[in-house]
């Protein structure tokens, strides 16, 4: 069962779950924030986008106090693979469950748009569908987009192979202006070192149903959805 | 029984409410007494032009607001439309012009934040959102900032609360200079039979206030501030506009709805202009009834508020329901879970009066239906203005031909008016909720439906919200006419049909007859395009005193289109998506220069009568647009409006991901001039691999239908029968000025952001 958290002012998590479910057809549930457990049998964990507690303080500052993210840390301890889109990546950072910041975008605006990412780490549990290099459309909107980190911070995450999607231009070319918010080193997506908890600013639930946003988003969710249904990660 | 602490009530106090002698007259008989100090605030924002559209009432009258899918006309919070297996839609457009210019970013937020309650209140959940904003000329900094101020409050409510922006209009203006606009539009989705109504029914019934604590904001801001001019005093009204928190309406959108889907709700209306003392009235004037409301018990966020405040604070966020008896808990509880604030304040009575009591006193005691219902209704005097004959007279033959086209193809493009608005769009959510099928950019956005437990259907809604108001200046008639022609032309273009439609009437001063003519006039040409065009009127807003100095806007009677699209998945775009397609004008091309963008643009001038519409071939080329996109054999629909042939066809060239050239052969016999950029109204370009079905069909639904090019290539290039080309210029120059036109203009007054965008 995958369980999609909901906060209170989470936007997506409607759509996170409609992805999975109806579009994937995996068996998915919305987990209300002020649960301290995680429900019996849940095999993996989404944080969805939005705006947890309208995003007045720092983006998902609030949101790691929410009781489930108790919950959510052990699940990832023990190895359970831990998904977190635009706030849900803030809330992972946040929470430390994954290092570095989003801060504000380089232009101050909120920005909204198709960008391309390219796959960095092709391999289970997130991006197993897709191959090395593969480039991948799928639309961000954020205000607070900009992927920072400490230089050390950076250099680990490169060493380790953490930086699993990059910003990139439709021919696979990375910087410039195909960077739409000002992340470091075009940092679209990282995971942890451990690879189970993997953060990204795109939105892959936007991307599922071909006529509305393409099939790209599709390639991550349904990397998940191979691995959980292959066993992977039980609890 | 005036409190301790007020101030006397008399006449003189009145009129400072904004209240005239004769309705301080009427407040006498109707109460037998003179008022309280609230209960001359009670009756100053009721009877306010805002709240009762005493101006307007007379002549909304006439509007079509009927039709056998129509579920709900004017007069509840939103209209309802039914669009079958169960479903309905939900919406409005409504203006927050005056608080927008005082203060851009709260002043749009709480426009959005208004219209969303509005939609929500009857149980839909809001789905799309659309503005139509309106700014002086952009060389003025003012106006930049306005821009910039008035976007940031759209993106920072709309992106917030989870409901995707999805299109919109976007156009600059002298007449705006003093008076910018800012109409909001939302549209929800809702069970058909699961429509609440803002009814306080059943004696006894507790009367429940929900979500934010009132206070101090937004007092008079619908009474004071949007019902009289701008002058010099306009700045200290500043602290009329309300402050939004759209994490909060969030939480009360899903609070909300989650209730509705029970049956503990009887009646429910959001607290928006004169906040509760306009709920608690309209709520029991529909039901007939009275209600007796307790003011100790009204949640608040600052010390020491007067019943007077408390009864006309616009604080926003804000809801009164009445529920059932006994199931006062319950209904708390939902709202208490989502972190919002649920009391019970009053009751629903049978003796058809308003009760309110403040510290164990009344503070008011009026009669329910004098002050809501049968407020004041006047029927102003209307005049003509005097020089209108004089601005419609257009001699063609004395302007001077175009001397270069492509340099007025590529002036127009650079034009803030015609130019792209991604500036605009980017900056708001167009996907949330996963249902954004053709965002904005396009004719009219198409937006699929889900039912609220997620399943997808194959429907899809078309809006498109339009006005060109230099027409409604020439001819005020004659240009709401071609405002809700052109709306349901964009929305045809998708393959939808068009259903109904909302509208906002901005205008200047009604006391003017001059003014009130061209509100008079505006309403007759939307009655008669509505009828004719089977869009009944289901629901809408006036705002008037859009003046400063004397100065009015022009009349801006902005009409926004819902269409239905079923099934979704053949649908048409606006833009050419290949080479080798043919290229098929529906629709004549006249001499109609008169009220053309070229025409100001090149040659300084607003003359002349706006192009006529042909309601009927409209209707036919609806009907022709449905069957091919139905049968499949359109790929690309875009309507020739403002800017003329040339700047659709350019349009259509950069409109997509990859840029497509064109070459035309156009029909010779009008000035080349009139033949790029006239303006004639009931013209489509259409595109696709093959032309004879396009041009059977339309040989069968009696549409004019010629084929006029091909795609190809990376150029525009358009010629007459065989002549020199007038355009022949790349797609990707064009695309660039155009995509240039709004970053260039506020990248001098920016934080050096947009030299980067």
């Amino acid at each position: 069962m995958f369980a999609v958290l909901q906060f209170p002012g989470s936007n997506d998590d409607r759509d996170m779950h409609f992805a999975m479910k109806s579009v994937l057809g995996a068996d998915a549930r919305l987990v209300w924030h002020a649960e301290s457990e995680l429900p019996a049998g849940t095999r993996a964990v989404l944080l969805p986008g939005g705006f947890s507690y309208g995003d007045y303080l720092r983006c998902g500052a609030m949101a790691r106090f929410s009781p489930v993210m108790g919950a959510v840390r052990r699940f990832a301890e023990a190895g359970g693979p831990v998904l977190g889109t635009c706030n849900g990546f803030q809330v992972l950072c946040e929470a430390g469950l994954l290092p570095g910041v989003l801060r504000r975008n380089r232009d101050l605006h909120f920005v909204c748009e198709f960008v391309h990412v390219r796959v960095e780490q092709a391999a289970p549990p997130f991006t197993s569908r897709a191959r090395a290099g593969q480039v991948l459309r799928l639309p961000v909107k954020h205000g607070e987009g900009a992927y920072t980190a400490s230089a050390a911070d950076l250099e680990q995450l490169e060493a380790n192979g953490q930086v699993v999607l990059r910003y990139c231009d439709a021919e696979g070319r990375v910087g410039g202006a195909a960077n739409p918010n000002g992340a470091l080193h075009d940092i679209a997506g990282i995971r942890n070192p451990a690879g189970n908890v993997f953060g990204l600013m795109p939105h892959p639930e936007h991307a599922v149903e071909g006529r509305i946003g393409g099939l790209d988003g599709a390639l991550l969710l349904g990397s998940l959805l191979d691995f959980v249904r292959a066993g992977g990660a039980a609890r | 029984m005036s409190a301790p602490g007020e101030r006397p009530v008399d006449l003189a106090l009145a009129r400072e409410h904004g209240l005239t002698d004769e309705e301080w007259a009427r407040i006498l008989e109707i109460l037998g007494r003179a008022p309280s100090w609230s209960e001359l605030g009670v009756f100053s924002v009721m009877w306010s032009e805002h709240c009762s559209y005493k101006s307007s009432k007379c002549h909304l009258r006439k509007l079509p607001t009927r039709g056998e899918h129509v579920l709900q006309g004017p007069g509840e919070n939103a209209g309802a439309v039914a669009i079958g297996d169960g479903l309905a839609v939900v919406f409005k457009i409504e203006s927050h012009n005056h608080p927008s210019f005082i203060e851009p970013k709260q002043g749009a937020a709480t426009g959005v934040g208004g219209i969303l309650r509005d939609v929500f209140t009857m149980g839909a959940r809001p789905i799309a959102s659309l503005d139509s904003i309106r700014f002086g000329p952009l060389d003025d900094p003012k106006h930049q900032q306005l821009l910039r101020g008035v976007v940031d409050g759209i993106g920072y409510y709309g992106n917030c609360v989870g409901v995707a922006t999805v299109g919109g209009e976007t156009s600059f203006h002298e007449c705006y200079r003093g008076n910018i606009l800012v109409n909001a539009f939302n549209l929800g989705v809702v069970e058909a039979d699961r429509i609440f109504l803002a009814n306080a029914s059943g004696i006894g019934n507790p009367v429940i206030y929900a979500g934010s604590k009132t206070g101090r904001d937004g007092i008079h801001g619908a009474s004071l501030l949007a019902s009289a001019e701008f002058d010099e005093t306009t700045e200290q009204k500043r602290p009329t506009v309300q402050v939004g928190d759209p994490f909060t309406e969030k939480c009360l959108i899903e609070a909300c709805l989650e209730l509705m889907r029970g049956d503990d709700v009887v009646g429910i209306q959001d607290m928006g202009a004169a906040g509760l003392t306009c709920s608690s009235f309209e709520m029991a004037s529909r039901a007939g009834t009275g209600i007796e409301m307790d003011l100790d018990r009204v949640p608040r966020r600052a010390a020491n508020l007067t019943p007077y405040e408390l009864l006309l604070s616009e604080s926003q966020e804000r809801m009164l329901l009445v529920a059932r008896a006994g199931r006062e808990r319950a209904v708390c509880e939902v709202f208490e879970r989502w972190g919002l604030d649920a009391v019970v304040v009053g009751r629903v009575t049978g003796d058809g009066r308003m009760r309110v009591r403040f510290h164990g006193e009344t503070v008011v005691d009026i009669p329910v239906d004098p002050v809501a219902a049968s407020s004041p209704e006047l029927d102003r005097p209307a005049r003509e203005p005097s020089e209108l004959r004089e601005r419609q007279k257009l001699d063609l033959a004395s302007v001077a031909p175009e001397e270069d086209p492509a340099a007025a193809l590529l002036a127009l493009l650079d034009d803030p008016n015609f130019g792209s608005k991604a500036w605009i769009w980017r900056q708001y959510d167009q996907l949330v909720q996963g249902n954004t099928i053709l965002g904005p950019g396009g004719d009219a956005a198409l937006v699929r439906v889900k039912r609220e437990d997620g399943t997808p259907t194959r429907k899809a809604l078309a809006l498109s919200v339009d006005c060109n108001p230099r027409y409604c200046w020439l001819d005020p008639r004659a240009g709401t006419i071609a405002a809700v022609a052109e709306a349901a032309r964009n929305v045809a273009c998708t393959g939808a049909r068009p259903l109904a439609l909302t509208n906002c009437l901005n205008f200047g001063n009604p006391e003017k007859p001059e003014i009130m003519w061209q509100l008079r006039e505006a309403i007759a040409g939307l009655g008669e395009a509505a009828a004719a065009l089977g869009t009944p009127v289901v629901s809408g807003n006036v705002s008037l005193y859009n003046e400063t100095h004397g100065v009015p806007i022009h009349p801006t009677p902005t009409v926004a289109m819902v269409g239905l699209l079923e099934p979704w998945e053949s649908h048409a775009v606006s833009h050419f998506t290949a080479e080798g397609h043919a290229i098929v004008l529906l629709g004549e091309c006249r001499e109609e220069l008169g009220g053309s963008a070229w025409l100001a643009l090149r040659r300084g001038l607003e003359a002349g009568l706006p192009p006529r519409v042909d309601l009927e071939h409209e209707r036919r080329l609806h009907r022709l647009l449905a069957r091919l996109v139905r049968e499949g054999r359109l790929v690309t629909a875009h309507d020739v409006s403002d800017g003329g042939l040339a700047l659709a066809l350019a349009e259509c060239c950069f409109g997509g991901a990859d840029d497509v050239g064109a070459e035309l052969s156009l029909p010779g016999g009008l000035r080349p001039d009139a033949l790029l950029f006239g303006e004639s109204t009931g013209r489509v370009i259409a595109a696709a691999p093959d032309a004879a079905p396009i041009l059977a069909a339309a040989r069968e639904e009696r549409v004019p239908a010629r084929v006029v090019g091909r795609t190809a290539g990376a150029r525009l290039r358009i010629a007459a029968d065989g002549s020199a080309p007038w355009i022949d210029e790349p797609v990707a120059r064009l695309r660039a000025v155009f995509e240039r036109a709004l970053p260039r203009r506020l990248a001098a007054s920016g934080a050096g952001a947009e030299a980067r965008a």
